[in-house]
């Protein structure tokens, strides 16, 4: 398969270079760029499109940070990898749908991930573990400029880098981090978090899933506006609102322990039971149940090196990677069966919880 | 005060009134029971009332005067997908455009990043065809004072490209 040195490569969101930490679980940034005098990427006819493709992959392949990256062209993907490639979020499901003539360029670390003819020309992205928009900017600011070497911007005076899209004219910046906020879900606040954010002028997603009932707890938090201020004051007004959340999502946790505390650990021990011995896994239950056990490691309850091990896990139990380390097509059942045993076994590796030193983690994600 | 009888992005009677609050400004959107399901309104994947408010009021979709010289988009096609044709557009369609901006962000004017080697390397060659163009007129006219001193500022510009 075309993607496999993609999963058996150590990637950004699986084996990350920095500890995972609570709460934040990563970090985003996006720059849409399009070229002068180009149809954009929807409007373009098929020829137009594979043209600025070929351009474009030509001027990528020549900068050094994306040497030994791999080029994916969507039309040589089968359904399964396409899949695979948004479930490590390195393509959109529009980049996926598109009727040809598109691609992504993935550097080796998958820190790095350009999209070609998706709704803009070029989308940029870059990818952090934890709670890291500086790193990340730098990252897909110094790309950025690397391209624009050889490539002619679509730019004006008065409105910045043109998108396809006016949601996106300016900075063409959409910044995002998720969050994983099960106090928050349990105390039943996430509606108000979602509310407030919303008049601040951010969006609030699930990762998957309807609004304030995500999957796992998880929940993307971006910037919505990118026209009128600069990448620094968004990212600011941004960063400041997601240290307001995490230290909401930390009281939150707080108060569970302190009023609710059997309400809590019953969940966890639950959890830990299902994942533990289970023979029948769906991938929502089983993010849900992961999501829970990191839960268990940011309150002391289990070695803060599962942390990552959680997190990969979540990353593998989801269908499409399901289906592709069984190298065959399977069926759901099948799927869930071939889930709960990788999981079983991971877990069999594993200490026993602790529940005899139960505490709220200390002061978190300090350094942005 | 009455609700408008019609949805905002068909014509069909508009039964769903949506208000949301960004940035403690008021948006209000009025839909008919099919187009937000179309529009994945309970998707929260897909949905962005942002998208929604972009989508040019119906009257302007029936000006059929304006289209992009450069890609031939109209305000219908703008309508319809709500994203633009090409960048030529933003100039085409500049007096929809900005009351929309100005909706939707913090203000109309860029503030951010600038590329500054893609502008200087796009000035150039736009200067570089105008002098080419020039060229080939002061030929046409046989005013060869003009077209030899037209050759060496090309040549002085195509000197500079390769530099850059």
């Amino acid at each position: 398969m075309l993607i496999t040195p993609l999963i058996e490569a150590k990637a950004e969101l699986t084996d990350g270079g920095l500890a995972p930490e609570p709460i934040v679980l990563s970090t985003r940034i996006r720059l849409a760029r399009n070229l002068a005098d180009e149809a954009f990427p929807g409007w373009a006819d098929a020829t137009q499109r594979s043209d600025l493709l070929d351009r474009c992959v030509e001027s990528l392949s020549s900068l050094a940070v994306l040497k030994d990256g791999v080029f994916l062209d969507v039309s040589d993907l089968t359904d399964l990898e396409k899949q695979v490639l948004v479930e490590r979020r390195l393509v959109s499901r529009e980049l996926i749908e598109s009727e040809g003539g598109s691609g992504v360029y993935v550097s080796p670390s998958q820190r790095l991930a350009i999209m070609v003819n998706e709704e803009d020309h070029l989308r940029i992205q870059g990818l952090h573990s934890g709670f890291n928009f500086r790193k990340t900017w730098d990252d897909v600011d110094s790309l950025d400029n690397q391209i624009e070497e050889h490539l002619n911007y679509a730019f004006s005076d008065t409105y910045g880098y043109l998108t396809a899209c006016p949601t996106n004219v300016g900075t063409g910046m959409r910044a995002s981090a998720m969050l994983h906020l099960p106090g928050l879900v349990m105390r039943g606040h996430m509606e108000k978090v979602v509310r407030m954010v919303n008049q601040l002028g951010l969006a609030v997603r699930g990762s998957t899933g309807e609004g304030s009932e995500a999957t796992g707890s998880i929940f993307q938090i971006s910037n919505q506006q990118t026209l009128g201020e600069s990448e620094e004051q968004i990212l600011k007004r941004l960063i400041g609102i997601l240290h307001a959340i995490i230290e909401q999502e930390s009281n939150a946790r707080g108060l569970m322990l302190e009023k609710q505390p059997s309400l809590v650990l019953d969940k966890i021990g639950r959890a830990y039971g299902i994942l533990r011995n289970g023979h029948l896994l769906s991938s929502a239950e089983a993010v849900n149940l992961l999501s829970l056990m990191r839960l268990a490691v940011d309150f002391g309850m289990w070695p803060a090196e599962n942390r990552a091990l959680i997190d990969r896990l979540a990353m593998e139990v989801q269908p499409g990677h399901v289906q592709c380390t069984a190298h065959s097509d399977i069926a759901p059942e099948e799927r869930d069966r071939i889930r709960a045993t990788r999981i079983r076994e991971q877990f069999a590796s594993f200490p026993d919880l602790d529940f005899s030193n139960i505490q709220l983690m200390p002061n978190p994600n300090q350094k942005n | 005060m009455a609700k408008p009888e019609q949805c905002s992005h068909c014509t069909k009677p508009a039964t769903i009134h949506l208000t949301q609050i960004i940035d403690n400004k008021i948006h209000k959107v009025d839909l008919c029971e099919d187009c937000p399901f179309k529009q994945g309104v309970t998707d929260p994947e897909g949905f962005s009332l942002a998208d929604f408010l972009l989508k040019a009021p119906a009257a302007l979709a029936s000006d059929q005067s304006l289209q992009c010289e450069v890609c031939g988009f109209t305000p219908a096609d703008f309508k319809k997908s709500g994203r633009f044709g090409c960048p030529h557009c933003y100039e085409t369609f500049k007096e929809i455009l900005d009351p929309m901006l100005s909706n939707m962000h913090k203000d109309t004017v860029h503030r951010g990043k600038v590329p500054e080697k893609a502008l200087a390397r796009l000035s150039r060659q736009r200067r570089l065809d105008q002098l080419e163009s020039d060229l080939q007129q002061a030929v046409q006219s046989e005013n060869y004072e003009e077209a030899a001193r037209l050759r060496d500022l090309i040549n002085q510009t195509r000197e500079a490209i390769n530099k850059a």
